[in-house]
């Protein structure tokens, strides 16, 4: 599976999925800017993306604990999400999403 | 009021590895003083994920973050080590005598034979919105705590967040601000039921403005803001605000680690293996922070690591004096040290 990624450059990356994975860890382990503090506990949300929006009901809504840590980040937009909470499956086969600001490694 | 302390060790960060390397110092006859930037011990497992379990603790099955903090507080009480918390280790600078003298934000000065550098992934601080120029606002209009109630008085106060600082905050600046408004992007608190119902209290007595949203934009100038900018469901809304408290948690910054003049490595510090010493004798770096090759980040790695740093550390504090390699089961002189004999 494939997923399409904006960086907060702007510039788009298509990256080879891996069954299984979370899609923060595919980002991260593509080296693009994100920082994923806590390593997908659900504890820092410095992994938030903006999924496109033909893409959010394939994804689901955010639970109730997501939403509460999406609470600590100012950029949220209605098609937030914690890409550490959306794994990778045959059905998000040419997800697309956009890093936001508040996931750089340096904000 | 500047302070001065003088003591064998100065453990920067009160996380698990510093917290162990304080009983493994202790055994040694060392003393040890923490500094810390957050207000309580535990570093990680305190901030990021007190009640998620840990399951790699040698012997324990299970165990919290939180747990594992306690534990390790109890082990180390018999060697009474003493905690700074809520300050921010600025600098360190080797003395001609070959001890040290470390500087913190809260304008205390420490005199030490060695230093623990126990720094984690770096230093705990405020998650500063994403507005732009925010930075020129930062401990004149816009604080990240309140250090001082009386900034507040008689201020037209904007509060964001939805957690327990954010609505702490709301109830006891509410008496003596001008106007407060909190700013949260939903109608769901992740705070004590009972400060939610408070806030909901002082919102039907016109006493605080609660208004969903998001802080978009700052306006003022010299350091001062006029009015805060929020993009809210029903279009932009501009509230007038003379102090600005944004509490979004805490994030990990390298800080001022990085300026110590220490070998690093990719955001980490060098040491050897032997006694995890960084380039500079005298000053040692355990747990996550360090890097050697083969590292782990892992607690199980920097708990060894503190074994290793404490023998190195007795040589330099107490240089000349044999240290005998002993076993706390078995020897009476160490449960003497623990109070168990
Ligand atoms: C969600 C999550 C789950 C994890 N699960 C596990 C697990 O199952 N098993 C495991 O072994 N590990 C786990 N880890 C990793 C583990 O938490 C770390 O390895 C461990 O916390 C490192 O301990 P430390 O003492 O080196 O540093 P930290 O815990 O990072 O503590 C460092 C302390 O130093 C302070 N500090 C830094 N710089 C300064 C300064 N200049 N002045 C003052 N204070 C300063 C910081 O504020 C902090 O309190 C997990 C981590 C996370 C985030
Ligand atoms: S990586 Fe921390 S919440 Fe996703």
């Amino acid at each position: 599976m494939k997923i399409n990624v904006t960086d907060q450059a702007g510039e788009v990356h298509e990256l080879e999925g891996l069954e299984g994975w979370r899609v923060m860890e595919v980002i991260r382990d593509w080296g693009l800017n994100i920082k994923a503090e806590c390593g997908g506990a659900l504890s820092c949300a410095t992994c938030h993306c903006y999924v496109d929006s033909d893409w959010l009901d394939a994804v689901g809504a955010p639970s109730e604990e997501e939403e509460d840590m999406l609470d600590s980040v100012g950029d949220v937009k209605p098609n937030s999400r914690l890409s550490c909470q959306i794994l990778c499956s045959d059905d998000l086969d040419g997800l697309k999403l956009t890093l936001a600001p508040s996931a750089a490694k340096d904000s | 009021m500047s302070t001065e302390i003088t003591t064998d060790v100065v453990v920067i960060g009160a996380g698990p590895c510093g917290l162990f390397a304080a009983f493994e110092l202790g055994l040694l006859d060392i003393k040890c003083h923490f500094i810390d930037i957050l207000d309580r011990p535990g570093g990680q497992c305190a901030e990021l994920y007190p009640e998620k379990p840990i399951y790699d603790i040698p012997a324990f099955p299970v165990v919290t973050g939180q747990e594992l903090t306690d534990n390790l507080m109890t082990q180390i009480a018999p060697f009474s080590p003493e905690f700074h918390f809520s300050r921010m280790v600025n600098s360190i600078e080797k003395l001609e005598d070959g001890s040290f003298k470390l500087v913190t934000d809260a304008d205390e000065t420490f005199f030490a034979k060695v230093v623990v550098i126990a720094a984690g992934g770096g230093s705990f601080q405020p998650k500063r919105p994403p507005v732009e120029g925010i930075e020129q606002y930062e401990n004149k209009s816009v604080f990240y705590a309140v250090r001082r109630i009386e900034d507040f008085r008689d201020q037209d106060v904007v509060i964001v967040g939805g957690g327990d600082s954010a609505l702490d905050w709301t109830l006891n600046l509410a008496p003596i601000v001008r106007t407060l408004t909190l700013v949260h992007r939903r109608d769901a608190f992740k705070a004590a039921p009972a400060s939610v119902n408070k806030m909901k209290e002082l919102v039907a007595e016109g006493k605080v403005n609660f208004q969903l949203g998001q802080i978009a934009k700052l306006d003022g100038e010299d350091g001062q803001i006029n009015h805060v900018h929020l993009t809210t469901a029903a279009g932009d809304l501009s509230i007038p605000a003379t102090r600005l408290l944004p509490f979004f948690g805490l994030t990990m910054k390298l800080g001022p680690v990085a300026d110590w003049g220490l070998e690093l490595n990719d955001n980490t510090i060098v040491v050897d293996t032997e006694k995890f010493e960084t380039s500079v004798p005298g000053i040692f770096a355990i747990g996550d922070i360090n890097h050697y090759p083969g590292k782990l980040k892992l607690i199980l790695s920097g708990f060894h690591e503190a074994a290793l740093m404490a023998q190195a550390a007795k040589s330099i504090v107490s240089p000349g004096e044999r240290v005998v390699f002993q076993y706390t089961t078995s020897s009476t002189k160490l449960q003497k040290k623990l109070g168990v004999a």
